[in-house]
């Protein structure tokens, strides 16, 4: 076959131009205009504060961001998977425990999404939880100090990405994997017997309603397809599940094609209440796995990580009830449940249709057994039965739904990038606006509970191109800010963002901002390594090692002069900061060092290890910006040779040097 | 005559992609943006779209992807297989088919119709099967043949193809035409 090719310069530039002028002049739609009012809506005054913290995933950067709404001004990045130099996360000894896995210290990952913790359907306030792609993991980040507290590997998942939704009390968080791989004793097989050798699991891991510590309750054996996302039941379907599936056609070469064949994949309605009834009845069996579990204890401020050995499994093909599978058009991606959990918001990505499950129908349909068939042991749900009803012609690649106070829902379509609006119930289409470009995911505050805030829809687009001044090939992830509290959808902001955002929550600045830390209270502080006060600095050897008991308080370090140091030699600097003032952190950098600098916050100690690979003098110094004599915190390491006599000495303010007067 | 056409039609179109900004009045009406269409970008590889407009013989596919509002749909990330229906190929329809499908009133059938021509995913020759299916847009079939090198769907032949950015495009000598819904 002879390939076309179709270049004529003419014809080519007459076209261009013309396209140009058709965009160009193309008459703007009512819904496609900025309001001379719009910067004000979004408008916070300096001094004055945001209405709603906006916790947005950093997909690639494996981190979580905190951004304010409606101003999208940047507050903080939360180091969760990925090492932070900037602030020493995963380069101190203390943080290091906290990116170990079973695969041993895994410096980065991939968070997609993000969960509040709940009570009662709404949100609390307490945990933001976000999951690794990647290495499957979730963690759990403490809202008072917006630090990543916990870190729980899921075994037997190839990549967990339908993760970490939640139930309406916190109950649980799910951990569905991306892809199914084996698992068991013999995992070294064909990678075409992925039919036979392939399962999906889902983790349902369970969250300490006081210190919300995790723990992998239960995993569901499920056949080998892929979990894409997922929500909880609410209200009358508290105590389920569902779940997107994809790949149902358990390919696994060139899915670009081979996972599309059907018309319909599944969701995965899943009844978590009576897989605890299987559980509470002995009807789990306990299996092998290796998994590491990482918690951070905030008296000693250090990670301490726990290799599992052990996880309790079901086989809902054997066990029945626990899972039904509804078809659902094509290659579902969301999966979600609007607030009054009667409706199950399916989102085939390839699909021109949303279709809506009810609650209430699918339940009557299990109690009828209006089943099409089986798949893999699981009855299969009839599509009708099932349906409340189909939003015709919505655009084309519905990704997302999130929910208004008002019985609407809004939807994402990343192929015709724009954002939706139609009525839940009666499925009637209200309103339509652009993104540029491209949009994943977007979020309402408080749109996954059971009482959304409302007031705005945020984009998260894929692709920017000319929205923001060029930055060579790679340009900055865009966020767009709409203001939906009148009929109409009005863009009133464009807000770049760090990371490539995936899915975000948005929660009233009243639930978090009274419980944030200001500081560590001193006393408090159990470091094995702390130095509660410049009386109690020192430097002792053990062995190899040299550990540097030091503080850091405006404006020196104490020791700020170390000798005896030599070559081979382990130096630990513990860096106590001693300040009780918020808003004071010091910072602590060597010369020559091979990892980072560490952020210690006031009362916190953090470890810096240092090996240094020649003799000499080393300085150090404060890299926080602490004081109008921050400049002059700062010290020196003396490194001498292997064999050397040196003794270990250390002060800070001793003049040795009296007939010059150095120092005085 | 060309000569003085083109630099008229590129002024034009410069005047009007200009944001109109008003410095005086406070309340300033703005369209937030243009579709990706409208990107200014002569570096990068064309999509889908502009080499379908750049072909003489598909002005009426750009017509009805104008009409439809598809431009754009189309020059988003994808990835689409796009089957272009040449000239000829409308004209091969009944009488007053494309103007008919060119009325407002006919949105709904022109987009059924365009989208049963697209499908998300680029399927090259090589992945191309006979009798494979590949579920449309418009959540139809078509059908893939592929015989002694001959590739159709659908029946219609595949005359060339060419590599977009964003996707691929078969030019096809017919129109594909939905199943009748039951």
């Amino acid at each position: 076959m002879k390939t076309y090719t179709i270049h004529r310069v003419l014809s080519v530039l007459v076209v261009l131009a013309t396209i140009v002028l058709w965009q160009g002049c193309k008459p703007k739609a009512p819904g496609s205009i900025i309001n001379g009012d719009a910067a004000s809506q979004a408008y916070v005054a300096p001094g004055k504060y945001d209405e709603f913290y906006n916790v947005v995933s950093g997909g690639f950067n494996g981190q979580m961001s905190i951004y304010g709404l409606p101003s999208g001004r940047l507050f903080r990045i939360i180091p969760v998977f990925s090492q932070f130099p900037e602030n020493g996360w995963g380069y101190s000894e203390e943080t290091k425990p906290m990116l170990n896995t079973s695969h041993g210290f895994v410096p980065w990952d991939d968070l997609h999404h993000i969960s509040l913790s709940l009570t009662k359907g709404e949100h609390d306030g307490r945990w933001a939880f976000g999951n690794a792609n990647n290495t499957p993991r979730v963690a759990r980040v403490d809202m008072k100090t917006f630090k990543t507290v916990e870190i729980l590997e899921l075994p037997n998942s190839g990549g967990n990405h339908s993760s970490p939704f939640i139930t309406e009390n916190s109950e649980y968080i799910v951990a569905g994997t991306r892809f199914s791989v084996p698992v068991g004793d013999n995992t070294d097989v064909p990678i075409s017997s992925f039919k036979e050798n392939f399962k999906g699991y889902i983790s349902f891991i369970s969250v300490d309603p006081t210190d919300g510590e995790m723990k992998i309750a239960f995993q569901l054996k499920t056949p080998g397809v892929s979990f894409d996302l997922a929500r909880a039941g609410k209200g009358p379907s508290h105590g389920w599940f569902f779940f997107s599936t994809y790949n149902t056609e358990q390919a696994y070469t060139l899915l670009e094609v081979n996972a599309s064949q059907k018309d319909k994949d599944f969701i995965m309605a899943v009844n978590w209440k009576k897989a605890e009834e299987y559980i509470k009845a002995g009807k789990g069996t306990t299996a092998k796995a290796k998994y590491a579990h990482n918690v951070w204890d905030e008296s000693t401020h250090t990670g301490v990580s726990t290799i599992m050995d052990e996880v309790l499994q079901l086989d809902p093909a054997e066990l029945k009830d626990i899972i039904y599978f509804i078809p659902c058009p094509k290659s579902p991606h969301g999966c979600d449940t609007d607030p009054t959990g009667e409706y199950i918001v399916g989102s085939g990505k390839l699909a021109a249709l949303i279709p809506v499950f009810s609650f209430a129908k699918i339940q009557a349909a299990i109690a009828n057994k209006e089943f099409e068939g089986e798949f893999a042991g699981i009855p299969v749900i009839k599509y009708e039965a099932a349906l409340h009803g189909e939003v015709k012609k919505p655009g084309l690649g519905p990704l997302h739904t999130e929910f208004d106070n008002n019985g609407n829902a809004y939807t994402s379509f990343f192929v015709s990038s724009e954002i939706v609006k139609w009525n839940v119930k009666t499925l009637e289409i209200l309103d339509r606006v652009p993104t540029y470009y491209s949009i994943g995911h977007l979020s309402v505050p408080g749109g996954p509970t059971t009482k959304p805030h409302g007031k705005y829809v945020v984009a998260y687009n894929k692709i920017t191109k000319d929205r923001y001044l060029p930055t060579g090939p790679e340009l900055t992830q865009s966020a767009q800010l709409y203001d939906i509290s009148g009929d109409k959808m009005k863009l009133i902001l464009d807000f770049p963002t760090t990371g490539e955002p995936h899915y975000a929550e948005s929660i009233p600045a009243s639930l978090v901002m009274p419980n944030s830390t200001k500081i560590y209270k001193i006393e408090d502080n159990k470091h094995p390594y702390a130095s509660l006060g410049e009386g109690m600095t020192k430097v002792e050897r053990k062995g190899k090692e040299v550990h540097v008991y030091m503080t850091a308080i405006r404006s020196h370090l104490t020791p700020d002069n170390i000798e005896g140091v030599k070559l081979g030699d382990e130096v630990f600097f513990h860096v106590t900061n001693l300040e009780q003032d918020w808003d004071v952190p010091h910072g602590f950098a060597v010369k020559g060092a091979n990892n980072a600098e560490i952020l210690v916050m006031p009362g916190e100690t953090q470890t810096l290890k240092w090996k240094p690979l020649s003799t000499g003098i080393f300085p150090f110094y404060c890299t926080d910006f602490c004081s109008a004599l921050h400049q002059e915190m700062q010290g020196y390491i003396r490194v001498s040779p292997a064999g050397s006599k040196v003794p270990l000495k250390f002060s800070t303010g001793k003049i040795e040097d009296q007939a010059s007067g150095a120092g005085q | 005559m060309k000569k003085v056409f083109l630099p008229m039609l590129a002024m034009l179109a410069f005047s009007c992609s200009q944001p109109t900004t008003n410095t005086e009045t406070e309340a300033v009406a703005e369209a937030p943006g243009a579709g990706q269409s409208a990107v200014k970008d002569d570096v990068s590889q064309q999509d889908v779209v502009r080499i379908a407009v750049n072909s003489p013989d598909h002005t009426t596919l750009v017509t009805a992807l104008k009409t439809a509002e598809y431009v754009d749909v189309l020059s988003n990330a994808g990835p689409f297989t796009v089957f272009a229906p040449t000239n000829a190929a409308f004209e091969k329809l009944p009488a007053g088919t494309v103007e008919g499908l060119l009325k407002p009133e006919s949105r709904d059938a022109l987009r059924n119709i365009l989208e049963y021509h697209v499908y998300v995913g680029v399927v090259t020759e090589g992945m191309m099967q006979d009798g494979m299916t590949l579920n449309q847009v418009n959540l139809d079939n078509v059908k893939i043949g592929k015989k002694d090198g001959k590739l159709t769907v659908n029946g219609a032949n595949v005359l060339g193809s060419a590599r977009g950015s964003n996707g691929i495009v078969y030019i096809i000598d017919a129109v594909l035409l939905p199943p009748e819904k039951k």
